[in-house]
């Protein structure tokens, strides 16, 4: 039987949900910007009116404002935007318990064995709409297909407020002619490269040759390929197994640009506290260290790295991460901002690979001084026995392990 | 034009942690026995902003909304 996939879009989320609480500013084009003082400046989510003056997501504020002089900007407000989150998943519960989020304000549903109770794809996702509008005072885009990539195309096809059906009738007249950066997974790289291949639409992707495409795109060639062809089949997660962390991590905007190794030390090294501590409470070790750099131009680079056995340690974290930093950025700009996360994540308890040369028990010694540094640091505050290099340069340290504090109770 | 007005309620709770609103003081000091709750449901307040669960009350012969703010804990009215 065919599947019956929604993808359901809050349109402009954060600004939305700004607006509702502030009736006074819907009528003027609206931007969520971050703190200025913090170097947060930027555009985080705008409305559909900023969006007419050309405010782009990410940009400065001030640049956004030179576009658009009557723009309102307003903070972000994190806990309206996780609860209202929660409200429009609780509203997805009604009709199916096989809902996969993807961020905050989209969500995947299969709802194929709902039919029968709720009405077609079409019925649930116009009553969906409905609630949201009257119950959240939100408005959603919804696509309904027969899969995942194209519920989504559709749920981008039309905003904001309504419904598109893409179906193996209409996905040639309605997908194909898109540009092919609209489909998942491919990203700007990937879209230059395709040009080269003069495949610039989502229907020429599907058209182009397989083998060629594997080739040269690798495993991700057919993948896309699948995609554009329909042809996905990866299914909707249960609600209820959705629940297990898959990875922990931590990014930080910084006071001031990153100059050098050590101040790239300073910064790894108070993520990789924060992300220990929090694999500690929930008994997890990882062996996976990706690392995200993103220089002063904007440049986002991504890297990752095992390590040679699964830990929960923030100095096995910290030295991987530099490592992989040191092997890859070559300084043509200071750093903006640097993030960090332990994925492929195990129980802690989970019977490990032995290594052959690694010392067994200086490890064990380690992690008991781990769990020695949680219970003084719940006791006595974080700032009460820190790493040495944080007393390199406190100013930039304890502004960054401020903002984390702040970040971690998000 | 209505506007936003946070009040002080009394509140029952239900063996089944039901809340029940039974009266409303207003902010002259003035108190308003809720003689009837017509309809309890989520809404969003697009006349004052806000979003909570809307109870629809009757008080003496008017019927008018009151809603509870989950997220903030805080009892609101559309203010005329």
């Amino acid at each position: 039987m065919e599947k019956i996939i929604l993808h359901a879009d809050l349109n402009n989320f954060y600004a939305s949900v700004a607006c509702l609480y502030q009736p006074e500013i819907r009528s003027f084009p609206v931007a969520v910007g971050g703190d200025q003082e913090l170097r947060h400046g930027i555009v985080l989510a705008k409305n559909e009116l900023a969006k007419k003056y050309g405010v782009k997501t990410g940009e400065p504020l001030w640049q956004a404002k030179r576009k658009c002089p009557n723009l309102q900007v307003v903070p972000p407000n994190q806990k309206q935007y996780l609860y209202f989150s929660r409200l429009a998943r609780d509203i997805y519960a009604d009709y199916t318990d096989f809902i996969e989020s993807f961020g905050i304000d989209e969500a995947w549903l299969d709802v194929s064995a709902s039919t029968n109770l709720y009405g077609n794809g079409q019925k649930i996702a116009d009553t969906i709409r409905q609630r949201m509008k009257e119950e959240l005072g939100l408005t959603c885009s919804i696509g309904i297909s027969y899969n995942k990539v194209f519920a989504k195309l559709g749920s981008d096809y039309k905003k904001p407020d309504a419904t598109t059906l893409i179906d193996k009738n209409n996905y040639k007249k309605i997908a194909w002619p898109l540009p092919v950066d609209a489909l998942l997974y491919v990203g700007p790289a990937t879209c230059k490269k395709l040009a080269l291949f003069n495949i610039h639409t989502i229907g020429q992707l599907a058209q182009a040759n397989l083998s060629i495409l594997k080739q040269n795109f690798g495993k991700s060639g057919e993948t896309i390929w699948n995609f554009a062809n329909g042809l996905d089949q990866s299914p909707v997660r249960n609600i209820h197994l959705e629940q297990t962390i898959k990875s922990v991590g931590n990014s930080v905007t910084t006071p001031r640009d990153l100059q050098n190794l050590q101040d790239v030390e300073i910064v790894f090294t108070i993520l990789a506290q924060s992300i220990a501590a929090r694999l500690r409470e929930h008994n997890l070790k990882s062996n996976v260290v990706q690392i995200s750099i993103r220089n002063n131009q904007l440049l986002t680079i991504n890297r990752q790295a095992t390590l040679p056995y699964p830990t929960f340690l923030a100095q096995d974290f910290a030295m991987r991460a530099l490592s992989i930093f040191q092997k890859t950025y070559q300084w043509q700009y200071p750093i903006r901002s640097l993030g960090l996360r332990a994925t492929n994540l195990q129980t802690g308890k989970q019977a490990q690979q032995m290594t052959l040369f690694e010392q067994q028990e200086e490890q064990i010694k380690q992690e008991n001084l781990a769990h020695t540094l949680d219970i003084l640091h719940r006791r006595f505050g974080e700032n009460c026995i820190k790493p040495a290099v944080l007393y390199q340069d406190p100013t930039l340290s304890n502004r960054i392990m401020q903002e984390e504090q702040i970040g971690s109770i998000l | 034009m209505s506007r936003k007005t946070f009040v002080s309620v009394l509140v029952a709770y239900d063996v089944f942690g039901a809340i029940k609103p039974l009266s409303i003081n207003w902010k002259d000091g003035t108190k308003f026995a809720i003689a009837q709750i017509l309809e309890i449901k989520r809404a969003a307040s697009l006349k004052v902003g806000g979003n909570g669960l809307r109870y629809t009350i009757r008080i003496e012969n008017q019927i008018t909304y009151l809603f509870f703010d989950e997220l903030e804990k805080k009892w609101f009215v559309e203010e005329k």
